[in-house]
Formats: structure tokens, C-alpha cells, sequence
């Protein structure tokens, strides 16, 4: 057999049935399931007289609709409420191998759960009504985000119907300067290759610098590979994957583990595969980001300007960067450094880990908040995690520099709960998206790592992490 | 699903790239459990001044008269005409919901994010990708001419302007199988059961740990 490509074994073991024009029936073995894109699906199964084909693959939680504080008091809104409650109702009615509710001690977002559960496992096909799914390719495993209909179709069937993307590797050499981390190899990626540069193609992430990642530091690459148009990104399996998922609850045991960690550790790309795109960035040159604009492309190294449109050649482009400065209320030429924020968020499934709590505290130990910093949102990604930091005093750190300490959820990242920008608020986050209106509306977003978020809140502006 | 088969519809032209999502339709409507119902608060935030949430009567709303979408040359408009990259961000399926809803039944763009234009199909909107300077073209053809329109046929795959021109464009067998006769697509996969039974058996022997 010719050589293949960590996707290209991914995508060959889960092939159903193939049809004439390439597309397939791909083989789902983890659906997990949140309240936003799965009612729909669940009234589509009931209208149809049909039943899960295997709801133990279905591990579920509630996350976007969440409030991060006073629960005691609920859900106040009263559209969100339903919404969760159906999301209750349906797992009740239609079963689910775990599912961890709204102030369950468990629950988080999706894509913080389902890796600390051990529910995402390497080698397997992992997919959710959410485009951040790409974050559980960290573990060698096909993930990627669907929409509802195939939601619906996964549930009834455990089958996509899918069409092979093409093979990209995205190769980081060297080492990764300290201050730096996987959030901003993220954005530097996306800044070389553009938000669609990885349209089409699964992207695999290699070299030394991307070795060197901690499982959290690889969830957050492989979660922003969307940012980049890819709906999958992948890290190959190695010792740190394996130690990992060892001892999760959903992980395997005693003699099931020893076989599994053994296939496990074939899921990497063999040494002559080809690739049909690949794309080489030095380690040691990428420095701390900062997003200017309203897309994640928008981004640029601390230590530069943001951009003059009459730089720019591209009547399309050119207009697209007139209309991000004139929404993000910012002149050309502005050193990043001068723009001061008014909030800061540390949170999403892209920052909101053990290890991205930790880097933010480490930065804000014995400091405080910027006066004119009017909040700075620490959401831990699960409750699980907020347990971990606790038992670490993170949050007495956080508490201590003027942050909020919350609940778990999906929070500011994209404000469907209370958690959100003002009009014409600028917010360093450590989210994913930049969009207009996403954190709220007329909100202005500037995608940041945890690090650089923290020293923006302490300094009330943007500023160099290395050097602060 | 509704079939697809030919459309005379009038375009829209949405000149700018990567509309995301987001913009196609805001979070605050996704709280909802329904799968129509979305097309009046299409393009909210760009198409109205006042902040949109849940269940207000669009008709109390203020219009921002300068987006495209409240010029009154386009009302009616069921093909929308985007630039790169459309549709990217969010896997929300609530953004072919709203522009379904809306009445758009066709996008054209050079290019699109791959979630939102798998999505499309399974809501009987065609999705076409044309090469950019074509795109570039029907630009400049629709805002040249009010009321312009263009012919779809998708038995054929093939886009053709009031001029004569025409241009095809590509689709999976599959899909146009789907859509030209509006198939159920999870009905279409269930004609594999054994197959996936007999799949699933094999994996059960050489992975045990996926079923535990």
C-alpha cells in the first residue's frame, strides 16, 4: 500500500460504502451534542418515526446558552431556558451514552468536556453541530463541524455522507520563543494562509515547535484550523496524547487500553506521504498577535502598525480593510501597542484549559487590572477545569487583580448569554473570532492569547508579553 | 426538502468577502428551537439600525436604507451574489434557514467556506461556485441594470445572464440527484443499513473500546 497520510488512514477505516462519484458514507464513532444546533434534529427524528441508530455515541452538554454567574437563579431568559430544557428533554427521551447539564459539576463547552471525559479518542471520527470541532483533531482524531441536518443524519444513521478533502501539512520548525504560545502559531498561520487558505483541505499540524505543544496548547491550534477554512485540522498521536486520555472516565481499561494505545500509536502520517498543499513557518520568528480587524486574518505581529488601506492594491481588499477600521473604530498606522482596550475576556474552547488559566495568572500574579478596564471575564472552559484552578488558588489571583471569576460556558465568545460587548466596546479576547458584532453588537474584538490578554488588562492596552 | 430544478430569479448583489455567519444571521436568534422563522431577521444587524432580538414585529423595526437588501430594486431577490470565501465562521445552519426564508434560493460567490456550503444543499439552496472574474462581471451587469436577472437550471449546471451568456459550474452527482428531486437525504442512507450494520460489526472485533 502506497503512503498515507494521517487523514488518508482516518478517512480510509471509516468508509461505509462508497459511491460513484466519490462521496461516501463516513462511519461516526463520538457525536457530541449542545442545546444551540441540535433541537432541530432531534423534532426531525420524532417527525419521522425514527430512532438514534446508536445514542451511546452521543455524549452531550449544555454550553452557549449558559449564564456564568448566580446560578442558583437559573437561566433568566426565558427563550434560553427553552432552549436547554429541550436539550434535557431530548436526552431523556432519546438516551446518550454521558450527558452533563446546566450546573452539572462536569459541564463545559463542548470542546473542553469532551477531551477531559475521555469521550474524544484517537482514531476515532468525531463530529458536532459546531465548527470549533476541528479542536479534537489535537488527538488524532477526524473531527469537524456539521450542521443540523447532518446532525439529524448522524443521529439516524451514525453516517455522513462525505466527500474526502484534500491533504495539507502546515509544518512549524524550531522552537517557540517564550511568551509565545499555540494561540499565536494560530493566528500567525492564519495571517500567512488567509481564512480561506485551508478551504477544502484537512490540515495536519507538524514539525518540532508543534511536538513541543501540551495537548491543551495543540486543542487550540487544531481549534482555530476553521479560522483558516479548514473544517479539520490534526496532530499526530504521540506519548503526550497517550498520557493524556489515559485514566479519563470514557477512556478504555486495563486490557482494552494496552490495545488501543498500541493502534493509537500508528496514527501518524507516514514519512513519504504526500501532501497536495504544505506550508513551512520558523518557530523562533513568530511573535505574540494581535488581531486588528473583523476577520481573523486581520492580524498582525505586537510590534506593528495597523495597516493603511492605501497600501493596498485590491479594490476588494482594500475596501474590506476601510470597513474593518471604520468598525473597529481605529487610523491607519496606529502602533498595536498604543490601542487601549475597555474589557477583557480569558475564555472559549479555543483558551479556557487548565494550562491557559495558569498562563494568565502567571502573568497578573501580585498586579491588578488597569483602572480603565471596566471587566475582565475569567470563564474557565468546564467545571472541571474551575475545580483544577481553584484547588491551584488561580482564582484568588484572578479575584485579587480586580477579575471576574465564573461559571463555565461559552460566554463572550459569542454573547448568546449575558456575557457581551457594549457598542463600540473593545475587548481583548482570547476567543476565535473577530467578526463584527460577534462578542455583541458593535463590539470591536481583538483575538489575543491568554498572556497578552492579561497584560492588556493590567496595562490597559495592548502590549508586549515578552517584555512586560 | 424542496427540489431545485430551474429559477428566473433577481439578483442581489452583497459586495464584500468573507460574509460570515454571524453576519448571515446573530446569535440572539439561534436561541430558537424552530427551523423557520428566520428570514426577517436575515443580515440583522446590517439591514436594521435598531438592535434585533427574538420576536420583535420586523415591522416596527428602522431599516438602515443603505443596505442592499432595503433598496427597493432588489426586493423580491432570490439570487444572492457574494464575494469570496461566503458563509464562513459558524457551522449555524440557521444562516440557509434565514436566507431560505428570506426567499434567496441561489448564492453565487467565487468561492465558499465548505460547512456553510454543505449546508445549503440539505435546505434546497444551490450554492454556485463561478470563476472571480465572471463574479466580478455579474457585479457589474447588476449594478448596471435594475432589475436584473439571471437563469439557473441546474439539470444542466448552468448559469445564463440576459445577454446569452452562460457559464456552468460544477456539483457532486450526488447532491444534484438530491436536490433535483428534493430527496430525503437520511431515507437515501438508510437503503445502506446492512452495510453500516455489518461496518460496525467488524469495528466492534477490532476495536471493542468505540463501544464501550
Amino acid at each position: 500500500m502506497s503512503a498515507q497520510t494521517l487523514y488518508d488512514k482516518l478517512w480510509s477505516s471509516h468508509v461505509v460504502h462508497e459511491g460513484s462519484d466519490g462521496t461516501v458514507l463516513l462511519y461516526i464513532d463520538r457525536h457530541l451534542v449542545h442545546e444551540v444546533t441540535s433541537p432541530q434534529a432531534y423534532e426531525g427524528l420524532k417527525l419521522a418515526g425514527r430512532t438514534p441508530w446508536r445514542s451511546d455515541s452521543v455524549v452531550a452538554t449544555a454550553d452557549h446558552n449558559t449564564p456564568t454567574d448566580h446560578w442558583e437563579r437559573g437561566i433568566v431568559d426565558p427563550v434560553s431556558r427553552q432552549q436547554v430544557e429541550t436539550l434535557d428533554a431530548n436526552i431523556a427521551h432519546f438516551g446518550a451514552r454521558a450527558y452533563f447539564p446546566f450546573r452539572d459539576a462536569a459541564q463545559g463547552i463542548v470542546h473542553v468536556m469532551g477531551p477531559e471525559q475521555g469521550a474524544t479518542l484517537p482514531g476515532m471520527t468525531v463530529v458536532c453541530g459546531d465548527s470549533h470541532t476541528s479542536t479534537h483533531g489535537a488527538f488524532g482524531a477526524l473531527a469537524f463541524g456539521i450542521g443540523t441536518s447532518e446532525v439529524e443524519h448522524v443521529l439516524a444513521t451514525q453516517c455522513l455522507v462525505a466527500k474526502k478533502a484534500r491533504n495539507m501539512r502546515v509544518c512549524v520548525t524550531g522552537e517557540l520563543a517564550a511568551g509565545v504560545t499555540a494561540k499565536d502559531v494560530a493566528l500567525a498561520v492564519i495571517g500567512r494562509i488567509g481564512t480561506a487558505g485551508g478551504t477544502g483541505y484537512t490540515i495536519e499540524f507538524a514539525g518540532s515547535a508543534i511536538r513541543g505543544l501540551s495537548m491543551e496548547g495543540r486543542m487550540t491550534l487544531c481549534n482555530m484550523a476553521i479560522e483558516a477554512g479548514a473544517r479539520a485540522g490534526l496532530v499526530a498521536v504521540d506519548q503526550k496524547t497517550i498520557d493524556y486520555v489515559a485514566g479519563r472516565p470514557l477512556a478504555p481499561k486495563a486490557d482494552a487500553w494496552a490495545r488501543a494505545s498500541a493502534y493509537w500509536a500508528t496514527l501518524v502520517s507516514d514519512p513519504d506521504a504526500h501532501f497536495d498543499h504544505e506550508v513551512v513557518l520558523d518557530g523562533a520568528e513568530i511573535e505574540p498577535q494581535v488581531t486588528w480587524g473583523t476577520s481573523p486574518e486581520m492580524v498582525l505581529p505586537i510590534g506593528a502598525k495597523v495597516p493603511d488601506p492605501r497600501a493596498e492594491p485590491d479594490a476588494t481588499r482594500r475596501a474590506g480593510i476601510e470597513r474593518a477600521l471604520a468598525y473597529m473604530g481605529l487610523d491607519a498606522n496606529t502602533p498595536l501597542a498604543e490601542i487601549p482596550v475597555d474589557k477583557v475576556f480569558i475564555g472559549s474552547c479555543t483558551n479556557s484549559r487548565i494550562e491557559d488559566l495558569r498562563a494568565a495568572a502567571a502573568v497578573v500574579r501580585g498586579r491588578r487590572k488597569a483602572d480603565s478596564v471596566t471587566q475582565v471575564l475569567v470563564v474557565p472552559g468546564s467545571g472541571l477545569v474551575k475545580a483544577q484552578a481553584e484547588a491551584e488558588g488561580l482564582d484568588r489571583i484572578f479575584l485579587a487583580a480586580g477579575f471576574e471569576w465564573r461559571e463555565p460556558g461559552c460566554s463572550m465568545c459569542l454573547a448568546m448569554n449575558a456575557d457581551r460587548l457594549e457598542p463600540g466596546e473593545r475587548c481583548a479576547s482570547t476567543s476565535n473570532r473577530n467578526f463584527e458584532g460577534r462578542q455583541g453588537q458593535g463590539g470591536r474584538t481583538h483575538l489575543v492569547s491568554p498572556a497578552m490578554a492579561t497584560a492588556a488588562a493590567i496595562a490597559g492596552h495592548f502590549v508586549d508579553v515578552r517584555t512586560f | 426538502m424542496k427540489a431545485f430544478t430551474t429559477l428566473d430569479g433577481l439578483v442581489c448583489p452583497l459586495d464584500r468577502a468573507n460574509v460570515d455567519t454571524d453576519a448571515i444571521i446573530p446569535k440572539q436568534f439561534l436561541k430558537s428551537i424552530k427551523r423557520s422563522g428566520f428570514g426577517p431577521n436575515l443580515f440583522d444587524e446590517w439591514r436594521y439600525l435598531d438592535h434585533g432580538e427574538p420576536g420583535m414585529d420586523p415591522s416596527s423595526r428602522r431599516p438602515n436604507p443603505d443596505f442592499v437588501l432595503n433598496q427597493p430594486r432588489y426586493r423580491g431577490a432570490q439570487v444572492l451574489l457574494g464575494r469570496e470565501n461566503f458563509g464562513c465562521g459558524s457551522s449555524r445552519e440557521h444562516a440557509p434557514w434565514a436566507l431560505e426564508d428570506y426567499g434567496f434560493r441561489v448564492v453565487i460567490a467565487p468561492s465558499f467556506a465548505d460547512i456553510f456550503f454543505n449546508n445549503c444543499y440539505k435546505n434546497g439552496v444551490l450554492p454556485i461556485v463561478l470563476d472571480a472574474a465572471v463574479v466580478e462581471t455579474l457585479f457589474a451587469e447588476c449594478f448596471a441594470h435594475e432589475g436584473y436577472t439571471l437563469h439557473v437550471d441546474l439539470a444542466l449546471q448552468r448559469v445564463t445572464a440576459p445577454s446569452g451568456a452562460s457559464w456552468a459550474f460544477d456539483i457532486t452527482g450526488h447532491r444534484k440527484d438530491c436536490l433535483l428531486k428534493g430527496l430525503d437525504e437520511i431515507g437515501l442512507t438508510l437503503h445502506h443499513a446492512d452495510a453500516i450494520r455489518a461496518f460496525e460489526e467488524r469495528r466492534r472485533i477490532e476495536q471493542p473500546w468505540l463501544f464501550a
